[in-house]
């Protein structure tokens, strides 16, 4: 028997460590203004940084999931269409086996066989799958993904993997305008005269901020390790005591991992069941992917589900 | 003096005691309770739904005539059946039976047109697979709720205020084989 309560706790946990990271990133970036740049007596862009980042973190624990969703474009399910019907319906039957609240379902317009769940517990959920998982899964397959989902939300991973989402969504949100400020503001042909000083301090924060953003986003990823996938597939076989069904979903998704999923970020490929960056990373075990990778390898989960069934 | 007021403290632990495990096995029961009510929701859904299904292939499927009657008997004895066990047999049957028609419906290419008669399949499918999620649960909540009663110090408790056991949904031995189906017509 497997003790979740255990990886709920260390959840928990994890949440605040991801929290309280952004918020001492952030105030190191406001101390360096302050000190090197601004000489204020008062720490007035430390204070800015640490309200902004807490801010941050409450907008991203509350409303992470919808960030989310519709920072991938997902709609609601169309019951007319048999296939999404099913998938209503296989939500339904996964929320007796395991004693969950129905999570609320959405799809993603994207050919890629992909899903990831959200939300912050497990009366806030939500489950998100393409239509390319639709198209390309048998009831039992798509059964033991949505059974996958199923365990981040009762395992609590949703609101680690939500909050990393939502934070470095917005960091990476904030680098990527700061890089196109940096840029081309020489080029705008506006910059106005006798503000040297202050137009200056804000190309440094750009500056400093498009450097540094890309590298917090990893390291907050880092807190997501892989082995709650692992810890997921159980969970899918304990739901559906079917881990077979499971073991050819994947199956099916790896034969697919040249198509990308689009509207996956660097904020976001986290969530998903696979990798939907494709990323070759994920693909070794060494000790640099198992540092960095977001997801194990698709061929190591689908050799313990086998196990689990008796097949090796 | 002091021999009083240990005597109250000891009465007064163990009827706090006593609250706990009374409030304990209630709990268990309404859990049982509750789990029961979820399975009544999905049979009953499936009662409803199998004459929509019947009438929609009657057409189709001419010659399973007999398959289609005995679905529908099977359907009926289940609903006018009463003992636990009758019930539980009538559904298992049930079960057996509408698997049998959907493997059926692989010989019949127009069945598997029809976005009418998918779309009752799948209802039914999703009903199915409820049932058997929630007759899981069903079974597991029993096992601990009689564990509890019949385990001391529950068993006292449970006598004074006569809890009794209660029955696992079991479908019989013989529904949960695979159905055979034949494939040389």
């Amino acid at each position: 028997m497997i003790d979740f309560f255990q990886f709920q706790r260390k959840n928990a946990q994890k949440t605040f460590l991801i929290i309280f990271q952004s918020i001492i990133i952030f105030a190191v970036i406001g101390y360096a203004i302050d000190r090197f740049y601004m000489k204020n007596q008062f720490p007035v862009m430390t204070l800015l940084a640490v309200i902004i980042a807490t801010i941050n973190s409450i907008i991203a624990y509350y409303h992470g999931d919808k960030l989310v969703l519709v920072s991938v474009k997902a709609r609601l399910p169309d019951t007319s269409n048999l296939k999404e019907q099913q998938l209503v319906n296989i939500v339904q039957e996964m929320s007796i086996a395991a004693g969950i609240q129905p999570p609320h379902v959405y799809i993603m317009d994207e050919t890629s066989p992909n899903a990831f769940a959200t939300g912050r517990d497990q009366n806030h959920a939500s489950i998100c799958v393409t239509t390319g998982l639709l198209d390309t899964m048998n009831r039992e397959e798509l059964q033991g993904v949505i059974a996958h989902e199923f365990g981040h939300i009762r395992n609590r991973d949703i609101l680690t993997m939500t909050m990393v989402s939502a934070i470095v969504g917005a960091i990476v949100l904030l680098s990527d305008w700061a890089r196109r400020t940096f840029f081309y503001s020489d080029t705008s042909g506006k910059r106005k005269s006798g503000k040297g000083s202050s137009s200056g301090l804000i190309l440094l924060f750009l500056l400093v901020i498009s450097i540094i953003a890309p590298l917090i986003a990893r390291i907050m990823a880092l807190a997501v390790s892989r082995s709650r996938e692992y810890m997921a597939d159980a969970a899918s076989a304990e739901f559906t005591r079917n881990p077979l069904a499971l073991a050819s979903a994947l199956e099916k998704i790896s034969k697919h991992y040249d198509h990308v999923v689009d509207r996956a970020s660097t904020g976001t490929a986290h969530l998903f069941i696979s990798d939907p960056k494709g990323s070759k990373l994920n693909d070794s075990e060494s000790f640099f992917s198992e540092l960095f990778g977001t997801h194990p390898p698709i061929k190591k989960r689908i050799m313990i589900l086998k196990q689990m069934a008796g097949v090796s | 003096m002091a021999g009083l007021i240990i005597f109250f403290a000891v009465v007064g632990f163990l009827v706090l005691v006593l609250i706990g495990i009374y409030n304990s096995l209630v709990r268990s029961k309404i859990q049982v309770e509750n789990a029961w009510a979820q399975i009544e929701t999905q049979l009953k859904r499936r009662h409803d739904l199998i004459p929509n299904l019947v009438n929609a292939v009657k057409g189709y499927m001419k010659y399973e005539q007999e398959t289609l009657s005995k679905i529908v008997e099977a359907r009926n004895r289940a609903i006018s059946a009463t003992a636990l066990g009758d019930r539980a047999r009538a559904e298992g049957e049930l079960t057996g039976l509408l698997t049998r028609l959907f493997a059926l419906f692989e010989n019949y290419p127009d069945l598997k047109a029809s976005q009418n008669v998918l779309q009752l399949q799948e209802q039914l499918t999703t009903t199915e697979n409820q049932i058997a999620f929630a007759r899981q649960h069903y079974n597991d909540s029993v096992m601990i709720y009689n564990t509890k009663i019949q385990t001391f110090p529950g068993n006292i408790v449970a006598s004074w205020f006569s809890f009794s056991k209660k029955e696992f949904f079991e479908i019989p031995e013989t529904e949960k084989s695979v159905p055979q189906v034949n494939l040389d017509i």
